[in-house]
């Protein structure tokens, strides 16, 4: 069996890390309960005419995309997988609003066509004219997860070889005030907001796309193999611990092999108990968190999974990053926890090549 | 394929029916489910015609014995029950006793409770709950739930082929030893938003959808949830248990040709059928009849027409398209239509294309008008969607 490795890069975020390497001017922001992406100039990109017709994630996927095949000096992959956990937000809001407001008349196509949640993929094959097989998953914080999942899989298995995988989530307006109302979005109020030892309910909630290319040969621009994955749909706060030691152990790998782990802290007060882990099982482990630079989004562990494969490439950890203050001998192997209220687990384990 | 999928398992509910068995009888009987729209307040009410399941939200709740402050969408809903069945066809009593999981595939989720309340919510606090019911994926969860299943649980969504790939992505979990067992289908509701979409599109045909028909008009929406339970031949074994049939090969493949709109030489979709002949090590000749796509808008037909001419040339085994029966139930239709093709495995039969009249201009081959009895040993099955996605499943009797 081939190994499945990480060659390209692509991240658009709430941090300028489209244009730089790795978060050289990030700043934490703890005053907005939304954080919108920093996109870059799609000019060279998209040509001006279909990049008004765009919803932001499409342009985002586009961008992202068009730098992680570059950085692995792909052209066409064999296939594109992507993940998201709410879809095409600003399209099928405003296709549905056209319906609801408008009493079912006067409608036009074009953001029904862009609201199926498998634009984003559809449109970079289109752009690439690749003809290979085109997945899309949309189950919450697992939606890019369960894109790697799959690519892993058959690079492993050579049913392909080069698959570029991508997790984008979108704001839209309507869906921000409704997360809002029920307190899913951290209330105003509770500013400023921080992410560790938060007792505030909610989040701080962002929108980004992270794209790897994903290969099953080691290339001068790999930056980590990724060497076993799980999710599991749901566990209650006190099974975290078998669940991961579960996972070590069926993959060989001790705790104190774990140069680094990577938690998904959210600054929810409710559930980010679900990483108390980091007090016992990687008490002496160095811990890594980010969503106080990403902020959260379905598939805001992309940005996590990008932070973990560039400690491994730069081996370095900002400090900016560090969730507690201890230095690890060495980085190359990195363990990446996430979970969004209570539900869609995963394990990521990622080793330098 | 190098590891043979076994199916164990059938669960469905669609307008002919909520058991498969009432599902046969009417694809044997030749009965529609097309009708008038009742369950929805729509303006086109009067201009086009759906395929509906005839039981409220309300009704449904009844049916799953949920409790009264449940959040579940319409989509959830029909998911729910059609896993249960598939799970209890497939006789497991203890849903983890195997390392399981759950993918499902939906293209609206939640949709239908979204534009329901979208103004509402800010209101009224009671529909306040739906608001975490709207992402697709919490359709797939509350499933899980409901049958009480713990492990992989995740959704795929690629508009109109979505079913196919979860069938697809569930049957490489099980070979690549991820899972030992999953349960694999689709899901969706019908909503004012799917059929104002269609509907813009001018795609929606005001009378019965009339597939591979010269004068077709366009498709009929549909609802439904389907789901098949697939084992691997190691669990299968260890438990003694009968096989419906088996997954043998699949491909999908992308039309890379336009957002909505199929190539004219179904360039995807010939694509997908060959890559799924090749995984299956079979030939042209061992397919004994396609459960087409055959949504009955006039690009479909025509692409995949052309598609199934260029794979099989001057032998096209028969074909037909299920729409008529059942409509074009968008994410669930490759689940409900896996079903069909396990059921003309099992039966050695062939179900008619409905509402058939005129041969199509740009090529000789006719759908299958008639029930049709013979030996069938493998099925092919077609399911296209938005994004130029195209995805062939091919199931065997051995």
């Amino acid at each position: 069996m081939k190994k499945c490795y990480i060659n390209g890069l692509g991240n658009i975020s709430a941090q300028n890390t489209f244009e730089t390497d790795f978060l050289e001017d990030a700043t934490v922001n703890n005053s907005d309960n939304v954080l919108y992406a920093k996109q870059p100039s799609y000019k060279e990109l998209i040509p001006p005419a279909a990049s008004r017709r765009m919803a932001k994630g499409v342009k985002m996927g586009i961008a992202a995309s068009t730098k992680a095949l570059a950085e692995a000096n792909v052209t066409i992959p064999d296939a594109i997988i992507t993940g998201t956990g709410m879809g095409c937000v600003e399209d099928s809001e405003k296709f549905l609003k056209g319906i609801l407001d408008n009493k079912e008349q006067f409608l036009t196509p074009t953001s029904f066509i862009q609201s199926t949640h498998n634009t984003v993929g559809a449109q970079i094959a289109l752009g690439l004219q690749c003809k290979g097989n085109n997945f899309t998953y949309v189950n919450g914080a697992v939606s890019l997860e369960t894109a790697l999942l799959d690519a892993k899989i058959q690079v492993e298995t050579e049913e392909e070889n080069t698959i570029l995988v991508g997790g984008i989530d979108e704001t839209a307006q309507h869906t921000l005030d409704l997360f809002k109302l029920v307190s899913f979005i951290k209330k105003e109020e509770d500013a400023p907001y921080s992410v560790l030892n938060s007792t505030s309910k909610g989040v701080v909630f962002s929108e980004g796309t992270t794209f790897f290319t994903i290969e099953n040969t080691k290339k001068e621009s790999s930056y980590a193999s990724i060497e076993a994955m799980k999710i599991h749909n749901s566990l209650s706060v006190n099974e975290v611990g078998d669940f991961i030691s579960n996972f070590l152990e069926d993959n060989n790998c001790e705790v104190n092999s774990i140069d680094a782990v990577v938690f998904g802290n959210n600054g929810d007060v409710q559930y980010d108990s679900y990483y108390d882990v980091s007090n016992s099982l990687f008490k002496n482990t160095a811990q890594v968190y980010y969503k106080h630079l990403s902020g959260e989004y379905n598939t805001a562990s992309g940005f996590g999974l990008w932070c973990a494969a560039k400690i491994i490439k730069n081996q370095v950890i900002p400090s900016i990053l560090k969730m507690n203050s201890v230095e690890p001998s060495k980085l190359e192997t990195i363990l990446i926890y996430n979970q969004y209220q209570g539900r869609d687990h995963s394990l990521i384990l990622i080793k330098k090549c | 394929m190098a590891k043979r999928i076994a199916i164990t398992g059938m669960g469905i509910i669609s307008s002919i029916g909520k058991t498969v068995e009432e599902n046969y009888n009417a694809l044997i009987h030749q009965k529609t489910g097309i009708s008038i729209i009742e369950n929805i307040e729509t303006i086109h009410k009067d201009v086009i015609k759906v395929g509906e399941i005839k039981l409220t939200n309300h009704e449904l709740e009844q049916l799953l014995n949920l409790p009264k402050d449940n959040n579940y969408s319409r989509t959830a809903m029909l998911g729910a029950y059609a896993v249960q069945k598939a799970v209890e066809d497939a006789s497991i009593s203890n849903i983890n006793e195997f390392k399981t999981g759950l993918i499902s595939a939906t293209s609206v989720g939640g949709m239908d409770m979204t534009e329901k309340f979208y103004y509402e919510y800010f209101e009224d606090e009671a529909c306040q709950k739906y608001i975490s019911a709207h992402d697709a994926g919490d359709a797939t969860h509350k499933m899980a739930e409901y049958i009480g299943l713990k492990g992989i649980v995740t959704t795929v969504s690629t508009a109109c082929s979505s079913a196919a790939n979860a069938i697809m992505i569930g049957s490489r979990l099980i070979q690549s030893g991820q899972l030992d067992r999953v349960i694999v289908g689709g899901t969706d509701a019908l909503a004012k938003f799917t059929i104002n979409g269609f509907k813009t599109l001018m795609i929606l045909s005001d009378t019965y959808n009339t597939p591979f028909d010269n004068e077709r008009k366009g498709l009929n929406l549909g609802e439904a949830a389907a789901f098949l339970v697939l084992e691997s031949e190691e669990v299968v074994k260890k438990q003694n248990k009968k096989v419906l049939a088996y997954v043998s090969g699949y491909g999908n493949a992308n039309d890379a040709f336009h957002q909505t709109a199929s190539s004219e030489n179904g360039d995807g979709a010939y694509l997908a059928m060959q890559k799924a002949l090749k995984m299956s090590s079979l030939s042209t000749n061992d397919i004994d009849y396609i459960n087409a796509h055959g949504t009955a808008t006039p690009n479909n037909d025509l692409s995949e027409g052309r598609a199934i001419v260029r794979v099989f040339e001057n032998q096209v085994p028969e074909f037909s398209s299920t729409k008529p029966y059942t409509g074009h139930t968008l994410a669930a239709a490759a689940a409900i239509e896996a079903v069909y093709s396990v059921l003309a495995l099992q039966n050695n039969v062939i179900f008619p294309n409905l509402n058939f009249k005129n041969q199509m201009d740009e090529f000789n081959i006719t759908p299958q008008t008639t029930l049709k009895e013979k030996e069938i040993n493998h099925v092919l099955s077609n399911s296209f969607g938005f994004g130029g996605n195209c995805s062939t499943v091919i199931f065997s009797k051995n």
